[in-house]
């Protein structure tokens, strides 16, 4: 089924999504001349090109996301860093910001550090290299990080960051949002705490009509004071 | 985060929270999450339940038959419990023979059923030194989302409760309820650094010193307990534990008991 | 205990009437209810109750795959262990895989390596757990269903998702959807799973005694339930994200839904071309 108007119905795989003249798009495959959904989402439609964005997946990672990793292992020239994607990323030091000897790795990165990078390249077998020559590259320090599937996060960013930037400045908190599902927050507990709360509210409700409204009012909500803090 | 670390920020983030006698979940120290019990869910089986403790899932089927009895206890009937710890409910866990930490899980809850003489096991003999019930345990770890102790314990208790023997189908006389007549209910507390958490969630568990898992009957005494983890307590700590443990134990067991 | 040869004598699974021992007629399905998204840490899951049947199925992946040796460099590995709990059946089945269950992990997970996009995700693992809580015959088609479910529920890129449906002869009548004593006592049992746009066969297996003919007349059943079980399929997916009103493109720009870090470039926005 496709949908018109403001009705778009989930589409499962196997689906088919085109019409006529219709190019396949991500989330689609094209079979016969037809295109057919890949994966459970929403159709949409975009100057002859139809996609299905999916519902839910992992975390497949494309150049220049910018991630949120946390360091597994270590070798004398590189990091293995966890991305929450299939293939495991490493950073080679002569991608970081510093100037490291070869075999002093663990001066500058332990394992179970949570740094901020970037992709710097995915091969044709998805082999993955990760860089923090960025502008925001750093090792995250403080705050806590959550996670959401990597298909919320356009909508916890917003269309031109809107979002995210409408709940840093209700709750003061400072907000990285990685490609990959992972966010940090940092800020005093309480509005660490909302601003969370509001990240799930958007991914339990990405669908829905009127988000932006709904995140205002719960930040605005559970910023009164006597609010103390409630299961998430 | 990743599968088994947890990061140095989500460490030091837990930590703080605690010390401030919160937790992430919005939890106090001392307070267990959520309990819900769903009996009779497997009809296959001749008693089960389903319990969530928080987002841990755990269902339990209890299977009866006949044997003979083990020689060292000639007129009771045999339990036997086992722990599987399926591949579904973490990326951690892998398809295979027991490991480890599903054999210990396995017997804590056994013992903590044993011992309370939750299951009046001279009352499943049904001729001496030939011919006693078996029970058997199958607990089922579902989704794992920290503290499968308590979890697992709750379910086999639950399921324990609403357990009908298949006497008939055996020429044995008529369906009978299990002989249940105490109630053990396990309390689990982690220890990070010098702070105490009643039933971790699954960061704090992975970043936890120590691990004690007490289980009280309904008089509050002591069936069984088990230490894990490297760290270590004082024995004030140990106290509390226990204390807490009571404290906690009571307000779950009426959860457990047959409705 | 029953007196297995005295209940084959006697047992007539079929009535005069054309009614089977549980009420249904020859090609009645038992009552199936799907739910998917039902576990926290799995990718993807769903739950399945057929007549008697309850089924969990869970997907991870794709993931790295392990061990090392056993990686693909082209695509990735669909990978399906089927396991039966010791209470799932009357008589307590020892914990562990089986014969029988090496088997029918092994079919199940050829089934779904044929419909599963696996060129996209080289030297990774798709898996899938299929857990038989309470079985009452026709598990592995119930498991299969269930998993599909569970496939696109985690988001792994398919053509389609698969159903899967059993059909059998009892008494000397073709019938669909056999129960534990239809099996049992029965004459046949084939079960089979179809992609459900393209009608291509991707498991089937049979046992018993069925004429050419007999074959086809189930096939035909089951072919046609196989088509109402995928509605209750889609309708399972869509019911978990249930969507009245959505705009997921409200506040994000169109074909790479996006900020602005990602370049979009016309190569890499493009899905695979065919399989």
């Amino acid at each position: 089924m496709q949908g018109s108007g403001a009705l778009r119905p989930i589409v499962v795989p196997g689906e088919a999504v085109g019409g006529p003249g219709l190019k396949p798009g991500p989330g689609t495959y094209s079979e016969g001349g037809r295109v057919f959904a890949a994966q459970l989402g929403i159709r949409n439609e975009h100057e002859g090109l139809v996609s299905v964005i999916p519902l839910n997946g992992r975390y497949i990672p494309q150049r220049g996301d910018a991630v949120i990793g946390e360091v597994v292992d270590l070798g004398p020239s590189h990091w293995l860093v966890n991305i929450n994607s299939p293939y495991p990323a490493p950073l080679h030091a002569t991608e970081s910001p510093w100037r490291v000897e070869f075999g002093d790795t663990a001066r500058y990165l332990k394992v179970g550090d949570v740094i901020m990078c970037h992709v710097l390249s995915v091969d044709e077998i998805k082999r993955v290299q990760l860089t923090m020559q960025e502008r925001e590259a750093r090792r995250l320090n403080g705050g806590m990080v959550m996670e959401v599937s990597p298909t919320k996060v356009p909508r916890v960013i917003g269309k031109q960051g809107s979002m995210v930037s409408l709940i840093m400045d209700l709750t003061g908190c400072r907000i990285y949002v990685g490609q990959n599902g992972r966010i940090w927050l940092d800020g005093d507990d309480r509005s660490v705490a909302v601003a969370a709360m509001a990240i799930r509210l958007i991914e339990e409700r990405a669908q829905a009509v009127g988000l932006t409204e709904a995140v205002r009012e719960l930040i605005e909500r559970e910023k009164q004071p006597g609010r103390g803090p409630r299961p998430s | 985060m990743s599968e088994e670390i947890v990061s140095e920020l989500m460490r030091a983030h837990i930590y703080r929270l605690a010390s401030t006698g919160q937790r992430v979940d919005g939890r106090g120290l001392d307070q267990p999450r959520k309990v819900s019990v769903d009996r009779a869910f497997v009809k296959t089986a001749e008693g089960s339940a389903r319990v969530k403790l928080g987002n841990t899932d755990i269902l339990v089927g209890i299977k009866m038959s006949v044997g003979e009895p083990y020689p060292d206890t000639p007129n009771t009937g045999v339990l036997s419990t086992s722990v599987e710890l399926i591949p579904m409910a973490s990326p951690t866990f892998e398809a295979g023979p027991p490991r480890p930490d599903a054999i210990e899980l396995a017997r804590v809850v056994d013992r903590g059923i044993r011992e309370s003489k939750m299951v009046n096991m001279e009352r499943l003999c049904i001729t001496p030194k030939e011919k006693v019930w078996i029970l058997f345990i199958d607990i089922h770890v579902l989704d794992y989302d920290g503290n499968l102790f308590d979890a697992c314990s709750y379910a086999a208790v639950a399921a324990l409760a609403s357990t009908v023997a298949p006497a008939k189908s055996q020429g044995l006389g008529d369906d009978f309820p299990l002989p249940v007549e105490h109630w053990p209910v396990s309390v689990t507390t982690a220890k990070i650094k010098e702070l105490l958490l009643v039933d971790p969630s699954l960061d704090e568990e992975r970043m936890a010193d120590a691990r004690l898992t007490v289980t009280t009957d309904e008089n509050g005494d002591i069936r069984a307990m088990q230490k894990g983890l490297s760290g270590s307590f004082t024995y004030e700590e140990v106290k509390r534990i226990i204390e807490t443990a009571q404290r906690v134990g009571r307000d779950i067991r009426p959860l457990l008991q047959s409705s | 205990m029953e007196d297995i040869e005295h209940i084959e004598k006697e047992m007539k699974l079929i009535g005069s009437d054309g009614r089977r021992l549980d009420g249904r007629s020859f090609d009645e399905l038992r009552p199936i209810r799907i739910e998917a998204g039902v576990l926290r840490r799995a990718d993807g899951s769903a739950y399945i109750e057929w007549g008697g049947n309850k089924v969990l199925a869970a997907v991870y992946g794709p993931r790295e795959a392990h061990p090392r040796h056993l990686q693909d460099p082209a695509r990735a590995l669909v990978q399906c262990r089927y396991n039966m709990a010791p209470f799932s059946v009357s008589d307590r089945k020892r914990p562990g895989p089986d014969r029988r269950s090496v088997e029918i992990s092994k079919v199940i997970s050829e089934a779904f390596s044929s419909v599963v996009f696996k060129e996209q995700f080289p030297r990774t693992s798709v898996d899938i757990f299929i857990e038989v809580l309470q079985a009452d015959a026709g598990t592995r088609c119930a498991g299969l269903t269930a998993a599909s479910v569970a496939l696109a529920d985690a988001g792994v890129p398919m053509r389609d998702l698969v159903a899967s449906c059993a059909s059998g002869k009892i008494d000397g009548v073709v019938c669909l959807d056999l129960n534990k004593d239809e099996d049992n006592f029965g004459d046949a049992d084939c079960p089979m799973a179809i992609v459900p746009r393209t009608g291509d066969v991707v498991l089937l297996q049979m046992d018993g005694h069925l004429t050419y003919d007999e074959f086809q007349k189930a096939m035909g059943l089951s072919i046609d339930a196989a088509r109402r079980i995928y509605e209750m399929q889609r309708d399972a997916l869509r019911r978990r994200y249930s969507v009245t009103h959505e705009d997921i493109l409200k506040e994000s720009p169109p074909t790479a839904p996006v900020a602005e870090e990602r370049p979009v470039t016309s190569e890499e926005d493009f899905g695979p071309e065919g399989i």
